[in-house]
């Protein structure tokens, strides 16, 4: 196994684009990777794209060979990876195979999802879909209700209160004012979440990550061939990968999330470091409870305080790990299947250093954490600051 | 666009059925918090038609008191268009009906237009080609609707009725139109098919790539056209589907709220759809005087848009006192009513006589 580097990114702004197509986030996202990297079409030896449910959002199978030909790279090997919300991630892992395996030197991972082509309860219950279509959603649970048990089994069982939960997102939309690509680029007060209409006890609308549009792409190298492309290099230091019942019922505790606790094992493992050398953690917050459950799993808060860290600003740019600087899924934006890729993108803009307004200081190592479904797949990646 | 003749508004009136029902009480029924839903929409209320009225009933009221206000008979009228997406009939005109009961028929050219919310505008349009081209004297343009929304829909908080007309000629004039001009594209954020009883919608799409984008390219380029800027005009009218989008793109465009606060009727009469802008117009020369300026756009889905910049003449201080209702007397005789009221004026419940 050889080392991987990303040596270029790329991402469109997230939002509702209603001017622009799925193919079109793609392509713009792989071009500025492209460019960024220093890479030419011609020397990419494949391409993985993470998304969710173009079949079902906009009726368009097919999507990895659609995008690379439109793109004017029609000769180069395409595949879409799908893993629910994870497909971004779960798209990286493959690409850092294929490299750390040997079979290709250049890989470009992209991610896209449009999912404003179609109705809020269209796109809602398509999400539902990464949930147990038989078992939990015929019998009438959605994504938000699965969710909202999991919150209030951990309010329940922690003590984890409706405040803590806010406190997450007050945070993530005070990160993304710093992110020109976020989709709400703004802060918002803590009462504006506390007293918004409720989704699904205890959910309320502010709980819960919005519907967006978006591209993101990275660029993979191998480690020894860095020195030949422009691009500013971040080195993957370790990916894991995490699985569990598809079911919350058939979870054996619904207040931890197996697949992420596996998935971040591994990954620390393989990068041979402990949580507390993390600076810098971009989590799954589909939900405000998804962040709290989150940083407990992921090792860098004991299980019950996650709550209590995140209100007494533990998470927050530059505290004791900065958690979600991009903004997250919450107020950067949810492209559903593009997400994983999203978050690498903000993994190095960190460890290059330009991040801005929003920069983690001094930081050598960042996270990432990608979730499918209720939690029935995970994939972490940790990146390192390429030393010379 | 401009006419080579001067053409304007000789007289106009509009009808609010006086039934309301508020926000708070159709989120009761729909387990929604209506009240906080009709503060986001900025909706107090909205009126609902008793059964007896329809498209037809509105634009009779408002024609005859447009008539009556002008001092002309019927048979001056040479066409009449009523612009309306609730048309009682889906083969046969309300424009027939309208001239008849005022007495315009026999000679005299009508029809039924559909335009979303601005066929009331486009038959506007149509009449000043006709009046100044000398081909008429008189020709009457009618926004009405009793628009309806899917129970339990977003819609259903805002969807009202209501209406009104105007007479259109080259003499006489309560206010001159200086400028018209259309922005016109295929967007597909609102429609209704044949035969379906409620419309569908594009959910938030029909915000910022319809309402939106439509209002300020079409206002932008009247503003080119006249060469004036927010501040030449005393007052200005925007389409009103809500009470947050008008005061939003008000501001966008550089207008203050003053400016568009006499005709914003929506946070107490809900969206009149056809009627919303004929209806925000006639309130606003109600409270205008001599010289004073007025920039209208009117938007439909589907989509498009009609500016107009008007100057009110002298003549508008002699129906200040006239026996027709204005229209802040039209929408203050209201009468609250439930849902389970409301449901049977509207023909929602089954088997229902």
């Amino acid at each position: 196994m050889r080392d991987v580097a990303v040596i270029g990114i790329g991402e469109t702004r997230i939002g509702e684009l209603w001017d622009k197509s799925l193919r079109e986030l793609g392509i713009e996202a792989g071009l500025k990777a492209l460019q960024d990297a220093g890479v030419s079409g011609d020397e990419v030896d494949m391409l993985y794209v993470g998304n969710m449910s173009a079949g079902e959002l906009i009726n368009q199978e097919h999507i990895a060979p659609m995008i690379a030909d439109y793109a004017g790279l029609d000769d180069i090997p395409a595949v879409r990876i799908e893993s629910g919300g994870a497909s971004g991630g779960m798209a990286l892992a493959e690409g850092y195979m294929a490299v750390a395996s040997g079979i290709d030197d250049i890989v470009v991972v992209g991610g896209a999802e449009k999912m404003t082509d179609v109705d809020d309860t269209v796109a809602k219950n398509i999400l539902s879909s990464t949930a147990d279509q038989e078992w939990e959603v015929v019998c009438g649970a959605t994504f938000d209700s699965l969710h909202a048990m999991i919150a209030r089994y951990h309010m329940n069982k922690y003590r984890t209160t409706k405040e803590q939960l806010a406190e997450v997102i007050v945070k993530n939309h005070s990160n993304a004012s710093k992110n020109p690509n976020a989709q709400y680029p703004r802060e918002i007060p803590k009462k504006l979440v506390v007293n918004a209409p409720m989704v699904s006890d205890p959910l309320g609308m502010f709980d819960c990550a919005p519907l967006s549009d978006g591209g993101a792409a990275v660029v993979l190298c191998a480690a020894d061939l860095v020195d030949s492309y422009e691009g500013k290099p971040v080195k993957i230091a370790g990916v894991g990968h995490g699985a569990d019942h598809i079911a919350v019922h058939d979870r054996r505790e619904i207040g931890t999330m197996k697949a992420t606790r596996i998935a971040a094992e591994k990954a620390y493992d393989n990068a041979g470091i402990k949580p507390e050398n993390i600076d810098f953690a971009e989590v799954h917050d589909n939900y405000s409870i998804s962040e709290i459950m989150a940083i407990e799993d992921l090792g860098f808060f004991d299980k019950g305080e996650g709550g209590p860290a995140t209100e007494k600003g533990k998470t927050a740019l530059n505290s004791e790990i900065s958690v979600n600087t991009s903004g997250g899924l919450k107020a950067k934006g949810q492209p559903v299947g593009a997400v994983g890729i999203n978050q690498a993108v903000e993994a190095v803009i960190q460890l290059r250093g330009g991040a801005g307004d929003r920069q983690v200081e001094d930081a050598q190592y960042g996270m990432t954490h990608n979730v499918g479904g209720t939690g029935a797949s995970a994939v972490v990646h940790i990146f390192e600051r390429w030393s010379e | 666009m401009r006419a080579k003749e001067k053409v304007g508004i000789k007289s106009y009136a509009g009808y609010v059925p006086r039934y309301r029902i508020t926000p708070k009480e159709i989120g009761k029924v729909w387990g929604k918090d209506g009240e906080t839903m009709g503060r986001g929409l900025r909706i107090n209320s909205k009126s609902v038609p008793s059964p007896d009225e329809d498209v037809v009933t509105i634009s009779t009221q408002a024609a005859t008191w447009a008539l009556e206000r002008s001092k002309l008979d019927g048979e001056d009228i040479g066409a009449i268009y009523v612009g309306s997406e609730s048309h009682p009939y889906a083969v046969k005109p309300t424009a027939t009906i309208v001239g008849a009961s005022i007495g315009a028929t026999p000679l005299m050219t009508a029809a039924d237009f559909e335009f979303a919310c601005k066929a009331g505008t486009a038959g506007f349009q149509t009449c000043m080609g006709l009046v100044s081209s000398g081909m008429m004297k008189n020709g009457m343009a009618i926004g009405a609707d009793t628009s309806q929304g899917a129970p339990g829909d977003a819609l259903e908080y805002s969807a009202a009725a209501g209406g009104a007309a105007y007479i259109i000629g080259t003499d006489d004039l309560l206010a001159e139109i200086n400028y018209t001009c259309s922005y016109t594209t295929d967007t597909p954020d609102f429609w209704r098919r044949e035969g379906k009883k409620y419309p569908s919608h594009g959910g938030r799409f029909t915000g910022k790539p319809a309402y939106f984008k439509h209002i300020t390219e079409c206002t932008r380029n009247i503003m080119k056209e006249s060469s004036t800027t927010p501040e030449d005009y005393d007052y200005a009218v925007f389409h009103q589907p809500n009470g947050k989008f008008p005061v939003k793109i008000a501001g966008k465009l550089g207008f203050e709220k003053e400016q568009i606060e006499p005709g914003l009727l929506v946070p107490r009469i809900g969206n009149t759809y056809s009627g919303a802008v004929p209806l925000g117009l006639a309130s606003t020369l109600d409270q205008s005087d001599p010289g004073d300026r007025i920039l209208v756009t009117a938007y439909g889905s589907g989509a498009g848009c009609d500016s107009f910049d008007i100057t009110v003449t002298d003549s508008i201080e002699e129906i200040k006192n006239d026996d027709i209702p204005s229209i802040q007397e039209v929408i203050s005789d209201e009468e609250f009513i439930t849902y389970s009221i409301y449901a049977k004026y509207r023909n929602k419940i089954e088997g229902g006589r």
